[in-house]
């Protein structure tokens, strides 16, 4: 038997191959989401070749970008072990702030977007009070400013679109301008998905989001100061959401209190199980989730292309979180026994 | 309740032969063959990791093996899980006993087989009947019956356990490391009824790392190492030397004695500290100095410290760190203070179970360990490597996750981290519980170390003989009271008892 100073492979639990050791190493959750994703695309590819036109892809690409945006900002949430399903709200409610201070401030791009992320900053601290010094459940205390959210927004627009952003060049470039042929969409997409990434892998910041998740009781006593960890956690997912719905705002051309966001929560906690976050946290990664945005994305689009009714791809979204999190369970060698973590 | 007995035949009640276990690249157990006799304590040593807790959850269904088979009264028997074994009559006393956490203690005793009428039970009919059982036992007063899971001890966690595998036929009970958690007065009743349980006919199997132990409890007693069965003794015709020879493979060097400090200012002090668990206690330790915190289990010990680290309240008094009031509002502020803390369950309190030794070492100093933030990797493997090495955790790698390790590797990643993390008071709450005696002798030599930097160390522990060789003075609990405080000179066995139990002699049961 060896000492730690030896690099083998890490023991792997029993009846596993040397095959499925070799994957373990390089992340077996996103290898299998690939190998869906090409299966998809060739499928789908084979039946119809418009699948891989640039206007087709651009159109996935974009038609991801926000609800991906809430998935990665979830993604946080659900490593720290807790859950956000305000934040299709929040985007909301930022829509129509971002419309709304652009129009109040006569035609200021920047101070309506600035708006709009510090109000989504707000509402991620109130949730992130509530559920540190009011000791409410993750789950509960964001259901009730689910609500609450999307009430203040519906008050403060009476219910109805707000302001009209579509002749203003910044909007403009953020719903349908392009950097080096990329929609701006993506980039956005891309620039926060990749600053979670450095914050989660490589921070030490991220790095004690995941030990809060996988023990908040060993954290704390590890010197973690886990309060300021929910309040900033749930702050940025807060930001995140309002920057979607900064983009609900450009692509529509005014401020949206509901459509265009609502049910966006649900999407974001999809992408989130289905690219390997696990829910009682500590586990889980930006690529994963990001892969399984692209999925989801890829599945709507063939379908639609195919012509295959739309209630059959909500089933088909459903089958596949399903089957996913069957195949981890078994993966991780979850006993069958009892309510599983 | 009582057992019922197989009728004494000659062979064996539990055989096992030429048993393999791998996981992974990790040679388990490897050709072993052992009998495990009726109306007889087997002995089981080893050092951290050499297969024992591996042989148990074969024999108790919960692993399968690679290689070999199980005769049970002579017939071959294949367990498919822990329920198919304890149908058969074979149970284990787990090293970590699983309780639920919202149900009472006599819920938690009878889970699965309670005594019902139709679909209907009776609670107090349920708590009466455990009540009867912990008489029977010997242990009657140690715990309420009505008592929720989650307010227990160790100590009464372990004794549920064991009630649970007394509510059926018994043929072969293994017990994995049951004194780690408990007094020495429970450790007393704990033998007396081994030894009822044996004389009745039950095949006994013990594991423990406690040298005194098993020599006082065991007829025989086998030693694994790195998976291979090294032999089998009589317990009377071997001693220490031999057995530990066999375990390591080598002489040890003699029994650890500390070098002396002179201690310096004092850089921990407690002045009449009050909290919900202890009342009004005051004392300090200095740097370089090593206090011990003796006492039963439920004195208030574990709840002190965690009060002096900012992890429950503090109603009055104060505490100093060099000189100045710390007023904490949570660990993390005395962290940064400087204060360490090892608590005593390692897996609930102290462990990321599915994370890799490297996050787990590292945990506590990811702060010195970053530039603007940014982990500095290859520091961290070095740093995570070398007390990794120095403490010797035996895995394949630093990658390794912590739930893979056996119980007492994962006690010394808790260690490896605080010793990363050099803090300038350290408090070790039963630092060596479940490490094998090289490992003990490595840890004790590192808090002397320690406290040669000038690391002010108080160590909570229950095992006397550890306290009195590691400590330059012994503060002893009741209680939550201080009921007195030697010098390691004047400190005997005798007297630290005496302290610990001045004035009671039963300890207390569901303290919270
Ligand atoms: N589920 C598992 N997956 C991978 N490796 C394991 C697993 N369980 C045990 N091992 C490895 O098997 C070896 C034997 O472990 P085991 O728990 O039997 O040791 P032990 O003798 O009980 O040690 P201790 O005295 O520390 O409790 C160790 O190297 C351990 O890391
Ligand atoms: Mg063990």
């Amino acid at each position: 038997m060896s000492q730690t100073r030896v690099e083998a492979p890490a023991a792997a639990p029993e009846g596993r191959s040397a095959m499925r050791r070799a994957l373990d190493g390089a992340g077996v959750q996103n290898i299998s989401l690939l190998i869906a994703l090409v299966l998809l695309v060739a499928l789908i590819g084979a039946r119809e070749p418009v699948f891989f036109g640039a206007a087709n892809l651009k159109t996935i690409g974009t038609a991801v970008a926000i609800s991906g945006l809430l998935a990665i900002g979830q993604t946080m949430v659900i490593i720290l072990g807790a859950l956000d399903i305000s934040v299709g709200s929040v985007a909301g409610l930022a829509s129509v702030a971002s419309a709304m201070i652009f129009t109040a401030t006569t035609g200021s791009a920047p101070l309506g977007i600035l708006g709009a992320l510090v109000i989504g900053a707000l509402c991620g601290l109130v949730n992130g009070c509530v559920i540190v010094y009011g000791r409410v459940n993750p789950v509960i205390a964001t259901l009730a400013t689910l609500a609450a959210f999307k009430g203040v927004a519906q008050l403060v627009s009476n219910g109805r679109a707000q302001g009209y952003t579509g002749s203003d060049p910044v909007f403009v470039f953020l719903a349908r301008g392009a950097v080096a042929g990329i929609p701006t969409l993506i980039w956005v997409l891309i620039i926060v998905a990749l600053a979670v990434h450095v914050l989660l892998k490589y921070t030490d910041i991220g790095r004690n989001i995941y030990a809060i998740g996988g023990n908040d009781v060993a954290a704390r006593l590890a010197g973690i100061n886990i309060n300021r960890y929910i309040l900033g956690v749930y702050l940025a997912t807060g930001v995140i959401a309002a920057l979607g719905g900064v983009l609900i705002t450009a692509r529509t051309g005014s401020g949206q209190p509901i459509s265009g966001s609502e049910g966006l929560e649900l999407e974001a906690i999809t992408a989130a199980a289905l690219g390997g976050c696990a829910m009682r946290g500590g586990k889980g990664a930006v690529s994963g989730t990001l892969l399984a945005v692209v999925l989801l994305g890829v599945l709507t689009n063939g379908m639609t292309l195919l012509g295959i009714n739309p209630f059959w791809q909500n089933v088909a979204k459903g089958l596949l979180l399903v089957v996913a999190v069957v195949i981890q369970q078994v993966r991780s060698g979850e006993r069958r026994v009892g309510l599983p973590a | 309740m009582t057992p019922t007995m197989t009728p004494a035949t000659s062979g064996p009640a539990l055989r096992v032969e030429g048993l393999g276990k791998r996981f992974g690249a990790v040679r388990a157990l490897d050709g072993v063959t052992l009998d495990i006799r009726p109306g007889e304590v087997l002995a089981l040593m080893g050092e951290n990791g050499a297969g024992k807790s591996t042989l148990l959850k074969i024999i108790t269904g919960d692993h399968r093996p690679d290689d070999g088979r199980l005769l049970l009264g002579g017939q071959e028997v294949s367990f498919g899980s822990p329920a198919d074994a304890r149908r058969a009559g074979v149970r284990v006393i787990a090293q970590e006993p699983e309780i639920i956490p919202h149900v009472s203690v006599a819920e938690n005793v009878y889970v699965g087989a309670l005594p019902a009428r139709g679909r209907l039970f009776s609670h107090r009919a349920l708590s009466e009947r455990t009540r009867a059982d912990l008489e029977r036992l010997g242990f009657a007063g140690a715990m309420d019956p009505g008592c929720p899971g989650e307010r227990l001890s160790p100590a009464q966690r372990q004794l549920v356990e064991i009630l649970r595998a007394l509510t059926g036929e018994v043929r072969v009970l293994a017990f994995d490391e049951p004194t780690s958690s408990l007094s020495d007065h429970e450790v007393s009743a704990l033998f007396a009824l081994i030894r009822r349980l044996r004389d009745q006919g039950v095949a006994i199997v013990y594991v423990s790392h406690r040298m005194q132990e098993i020599l006082r409890l065991a007829d025989r007693v086998a030693v694994l190492r790195d998976g291979r069965l090294v032999g089998v003794r009589p317990a009377a015709e071997t001693g220490e030397d031999e057995l530990v020879r066999m375990m390591v493979g080598r002489d040890l060097s003699a029994m650890f004695q500390r070098e002396r400090n002179r201690p310096g200012g004092p850089v921990l002090a407690l002045n009449g500290v009050t909290t919900d668990d202890v009342t009004d206690v005051s004392f300090e330790v200095r740097a370089g100095e090593v206090v011990g915190l003796a006492g039963l289990v439920g004195a208030g010990r574990s709840e002190l410290a965690r009060a002096v680290v900012g992890d429950l309240p503090i109603r009055s008094g104060e505490v100093l760190l060099e000189g100045r009031r710390l007023r904490p509002r949570s660990p993390s502020d005395t962290v940064r203070a400087g204060i360490g803390f090892a608590p005593e369950e390692r897996k609930a309190q102290a462990l990321l179970l599915h994370r890799s030794i490297r996050d787990n070492v590292s945990l506590a100093v990811l702060d010195r360990l970053s530039r603007f933030h940014l982990v500095r990797r290859a520091a961290e493997r070095a740093l995570v490597r070398e007390y990794a090495d120095r403490l010797r955790v035996k895995a394949p790698s630093v990658e390794t996750e912590v739930r893979r390790l056996s119980g007492g590797n994962q006690q010394k990643v808790v260690l490896a981290r605080w010793l990363a993390r050099k803090p300038k008071v350290l408090i070790l709450d039963e630092p060596t519980r479940g490490v094998d005696v090289g490992a003990k002798a490595e840890i004790y030599s590192i808090i002397d170390r320690l406290a040669a930097d000038g690391v002010a160390v108080l160590v909570i522990s229950s095992e006397l003989p550890e306290v009195l060789g590691l400590a330059d003075r012994i503060v002893v609990m009741q209680n939550g009271r201080v009921t007195g405080e030697l010098d390691r000179r004047q400190a005997g066995e005798e007297q630290v008892l005496a302290l610990a139990m001045a004035d009671q002699i039963t300890s207390e049961g569901a303290r919270q």
